[in-house]
């Protein structure tokens, strides 16, 4: 085992890839000189160069769009962008060019292109810094859509995403890159299609993904404590959807809630309520709850900035409030 | 209007002239006939036609190699054709068939094909500017030898990706070339109405990338321009712009009542046609014939009757194929490389 953090993780899979596929290049705002605005890729441009670790001027559009053309032109680019919210300056080449190309070519242009970005609230970035928007991204045909929100995760999504002939988009939340933990030394590729159960339990299933797993596991110890065993499952990919793992999870608990920090209304938490909806509708002890950002752009002062996101005690009060949940 | 514009005198080779020729007016009749073909409810979605710009299409695309990329624009069946893309699958594209050559997926607006490198087809304007940077830099971290050429429309200057991609491609001296065909309104919105610099030359002065405006009714002098700038990229001197100023004839899309110009100013264009504008040259330089041009139509004619027949023979994608090349499947987990580090 070696003791690490999650940023570090993410450097290890950058350095890995670059090492072993000279297509790999990474390219973003400041992932060179600076060092990366989360400090990832610090070190990578004296080790691997200008040419593969390439300062980008700030022109999301451009330089998302020349990630999306040098992948179908044989390269293996990866794409930093600084926030989910600097993102939508690159939303027509996201959602009109890496999403759509392969199918609407008849299969001719797969588009092998990694985007790497940071997302969430919970370091006074304020509202144009903080949102969670990967629930946006996860709307869409064409993308897959992943949160790694564990050290081996970190680690181990960056490899697979390389091999995906589509896009991958990594959420990595902003309160997780100094998250330390240890991981086996040999930790390497994990798959981008399953949801995995971080905490076995029988009575409430906590259903969340990124940046909320440690809060959605805080507040399942609270519950141990109050005898109620809350099932934590970690989505882990958003695009597509590993309904039977949570389907599964909820058969068990027979309760559920779904914690997610993007907005409630037309949001990834209500995609999931309703599958367990239409799958357990006769099994479900008490309706799906959901703890979700309140519906507000994200403020500054942490006490408003804590309050706007779901916390450990949201998380166990919505648990609480589920029928029988302590029968 | 085109002062200071970049024209072509020399004489040219017989067969080349004719080739550009019979180029021209294949694209011009392939069109013509998706314009009866659109009436008769047989091609749907937008149709945007291409007659009055052929010489843009056929003389740039003359000068290309067969390893270089195009990215081109929803108007884009002419640079598809002078391109390579065989006039059947094109035909089919339009007919929404599976033998289109992108599966009848994308339609008129979506021409893609892989062999020609060719990609696409894009109806967002200015969306194909960014991935034409990607397409170079990928070219040359390859070490090919290759251009992209891009083509767009005046409308795109107005967007933030033809400024964003200008820079990123001088930036990085990248083998992008630039091609914007100025065929003066974006949709209904004339060229003077929408941007406050006209001379679209002086945007890409701007980013510090070459650039010349090249009368894009003359097809010698097209080709000679891209010929020249083509060779220039090529050698790894970074992007270059062209300005190729045309005209287009007909509506914007079959939607289009053009209430936005008058008749008279279609008319004059239309007495610099870019194909009548060869005729006449081959004719006084003594390189055509009435036999000759006689022929390329008869051959162009039995192409166009090949192509619609080869795309009404065609099938249609079954639904369950909708779904098809969305994704791929899950992504394998690849094996454990060596250990980070090892090779360094």
């Amino acid at each position: 085992m070696i003791r690490t953090t999650y940023r570090d993780a993410i450097r290890a899979a950058l350095r890995e890839a670059l090492l072993g596929d000279p297509r790999v290049f990474l390219m973003g705002e400041d992932v060179g000189a600076y060092g990366g605005s989360y400090a990832v890729s610090k070190g990578l441009l004296d080790e691997f160069g200008p040419e593969r670790i390439r300062d980008t001027p700030l022109s999301e559009s451009a330089f998302v769009g020349a990630g999306i053309g040098a992948a179908i032109g044989g390269m293996k680019p990866i794409v930093e962008v600084m926030t989910v919210n600097f993102s939508l300056l690159a939303l027509d080449q996201i959602v009109n060019n890496a999403a759509t190309l392969r199918h609407m070519s008849g299969g001719q242009c797969n588009v092998p292109l990694v985007i790497r970005m940071a997302t969430g609230a919970g370091r006074q970035l304020a509202a144009q810094h903080a949102h969670s928007l990967e629930g946006w991204y996860a709307h869409i045909p064409g993308l897959r859509i992943v949160t790694p929100a564990i050290i081996e995760d970190a680690r181990g999504m960056l490899p697979t995403a390389l091999a995906s002939p589509d896009p991958v988009l990594i959420f990595e939340h902003q309160t997780l890159y100094n998250m330390e933990g240890e991981i086996d030394e040999r930790a390497g590729a994990v798959d981008l299609d399953r949801a995995a159960v971080r905490r076995p339990g029988t009575d409430v299933s906590l259903i969340t993904y990124g940046g909320t797993l440690g809060r959605t596991l805080a507040a399942a110890e609270a519950l141990a404590r109050e005898g109620v065993q809350a099932e934590v499952v970690d989505l882990r990919v958003l695009r597509p959807l590993d309904t039977a793992t949570i389907v599964a999870s909820v058969r068990k608990t027979r309760r559920a809630v779904v914690v997610d920090e993007g907005w409630r209304s037309g949001s990834l938490s209500a995609e999931i309520s309703a599958r367990l909806h239409e799958s357990l509708f006769y099994e479900l002890d008490a309706p799906v709850a959901r703890v979700c950002s309140a519906e507000v752009p994200i403020p500054y002062p942490k006490h408003l900035e804590d309050a706007a996101v779901p916390q450990a005690a949201s998380i166990a009060a919505a648990a609480r409030a589920l029928a029988g949940v302590h029968a | 209007m085109n002062d200071h514009v970049a024209t072509a005198h020399d004489p040219i080779d017989r067969d080349h002239g004719l080739a550009l020729y019979h180029q021209m007016v294949r694209i011009r009749r392939f069109e013509e006939k998706c314009a009866e073909l659109y009436s008769a409810g047989t091609i749907r979605g937008f149709l945007h036609l291409y007659i009055g710009e052929e010489a843009v299409a056929a003389g740039a695309m003359a000068a290309l190699a067969p390893g270089d990329a195009v990215v081109a624009t929803y108007r884009e069946h002419g640079h598809a054709l002078a391109r390579g893309i065989a006039a059947g699958p094109l035909m089919a594209e339009m007919f929404g068939k599976r033998e289109g050559c992108s599966r009848g997926r994308g339609g008129s607006m979506h021409v893609f094909d892989r062999a020609t490198r060719f990609y696409g087809g894009n109806a967002i304007v200015g969306g194909g500017l960014p991935m034409a940077v990607g397409l170079a830099l990928a070219d040359r971290m390859r070490q090919r030898a290759t251009v992209t050429a891009c083509f767009f429309g005046d409308g795109a200057a107005a967007e933030g990706e033809f400024h964003e991609s200008l820079n990123l491609a001088a930036l990085w001296k990248l083998p992008v070339l630039f091609l914007c065909e100025n065929n003066l309104y974006a949709m209904g919105t004339r060229l003077d109405r929408a941007q406050s610099q006209i001379d679209l030359t002086i945007k890409a002065q701007a980013y510090a990338v070459r650039a010349e405006a090249v009368d894009g009714m003359d097809v010698l002098a097209v080709e000679k321009a891209t010929r020249q700038a083509a060779d220039l990229v090529r050698r790894g001197d970074g992007p270059a712009f062209l300005e190729f100023r045309t005209y287009r004839y007909r509506a914007h899309s079959m939607f289009d009542a053009e209430l936005y110009r008058d008749k008279a100013e279609v008319e004059l264009w239309k007495t610099r046609d870019p194909v009548e504008m060869l005729e006449g040259r081959m004719r006084r330089w003594s390189l055509a014939t009435d036999a000759d041009l006689a022929a390329i139509a008869a051959a162009v004619g039995t192409e166009i009757a090949d192509a619609v027949r080869f795309a009404d023979a065609g099938s249609w994608e079954p639904v369950s194929d909708l779904t098809l090349d969305v994704v791929a499947a899950a992504p394998a987990i690849p094996p454990a490389p060596a250990l980070a580090g090892a090779r360094s």
